[in-house]
């Protein structure tokens, strides 16, 4: 395939994730000028953090009167995921100038590692990135063009229909296939334990990267039993 | 710190925490036994961002009686395991929190 047909591969593939991000990119915007960011501050978080997670736990603490530390090391918590996302993509990227790979770090998020890892494992092609970046790229369309919809929209947007829950179902979705096997739901149990109940006592919103790793190790654990039991 | 330099070291450290592992892995690090365990970090990491989600309030509290999340989130991944599909899921999950919160 030609690099255009890759990256085209990976518009359509990432596009049904893309869906669930017009919501949040909304949300997002519209919650920002509410806290009391200008409009061009809002809009250079979306072009220069490029994560919704990362942006929405910057404008609950910020609102909160959280600390600036406290913000950045929070936000760096939340992204502690991509270290790991890094790590998994790194192996089909290693051979790549560097300048590609600054291009690619951008582009690395939820959205576009979730459907790239399935489509770089199974194909050994040398321009198989190409679809991590036309997935990355979709993404970065819909979530600035929808971020700057959110800000013109403002308060036009009823806070009654909570669409903030389009997150936590996005993410849900991107697991359905995981729901089947046995020891996936372990870890997302031990995962989603460990976050929801350490989510108060856990400092810095550490949560995530440290349920991530209660997970991971839980995964080492049952693989490592599932061997010896063979 | 001004709202400028707060967004600056925000994307900074966003960028950095996606670029570090690319630059500096390199394949021969990579094992069976090491990318078996890495196969896992979707399992392992997007529940920490969907319980919390469900199960905590605004204010940070735990919620788990009057809470509509709950029910619309295990109908969702009900849909999502027998349809496979993520559109189904996510609209599945919208439709019966807006059915639970408006019209039940």
């Amino acid at each position: 395939m030609t690099n255009y047909k890759v990256f085209l591969k990976g518009i359509v593939d990432v596009s049904p994730l893309m869906i669930p991000v017009v919501p949040f990119g909304l949300i997002f915007g519209v919650l920002a000028i509410d806290i009391g960011f200008s409009p061009v501050e809002t809009m250079a978080m979306s072009l220069i953090i490029f994560g919704g997670a990362s942006q929405i736990v910057l404008l609950q603490l910020f609102s909160g009167g959280a600390s600036s530390l406290v913000i950045i090391s929070s936000v760096g918590a939340v992204n502690s995921r991509h270290l790991l996302y890094g790590a998994v993509v790194s192996e089909h990227l290693s051979d790549l100038k560097l300048v590609w790979k600054i291009i690619i770090s951008y582009f690395l998020i939820d959205q576009a590692f979730a459907i790239s890892n399935d489509y770089l494992k199974k194909n050994k092609d040398s321009n198989r990135y190409f679809h991590l970046v036309g997935g990355g790229a979709t993404c970065w369309v819909i979530w600035q063009s929808t971020t700057l919809l959110g800000i013109i929209l403002g308060a036009a947007i009823p806070e009654k229909l909570g669409l903030s829950f389009a997150v936590p179902l996005t993410f849900l979705a991107l697991l359905v296939n995981d729901f089947r096997k046995f020891i996936n739901v372990i870890v997302i149990i031990v995962s989603g334990l460990v976050a929801t109940l350490g989510y108060n006592y856990i400092p810095f919103k550490a949560y995530v990267i440290v349920a991530a790793l209660a997970g991971l190790i839980t995964a080492m654990i049952l693989t490592t039993k599932m061997k010896k039991n063979e | 710190m001004s709202n400028w330099a707060l967004i600056l070291y925000c994307g900074l450290i966003t960028y950095f925490t996606r670029f570090s592992m690319i630059a500096l892995i390199k394949k021969e690090m990579f094992n069976d036994r090491i990318r078996e365990v890495l196969s896992f970090v979707p399992s392992a990491i997007f529940p920490a961002i969907i319980f919390p989600a469900i199960f905590i309030n605004d204010k940070g509290l735990f919620e788990i009686d009057d809470n509509p999340k709950i029910l619309a989130a295990i109908i969702a991944m009900i849909i999502g395991i027998f349809s496979r599909s993520i559109i189904a899921t996510i609209f599945s999950g919208l439709a019966s929190y807006w059915f639970l919160i408006f019209v039940v």
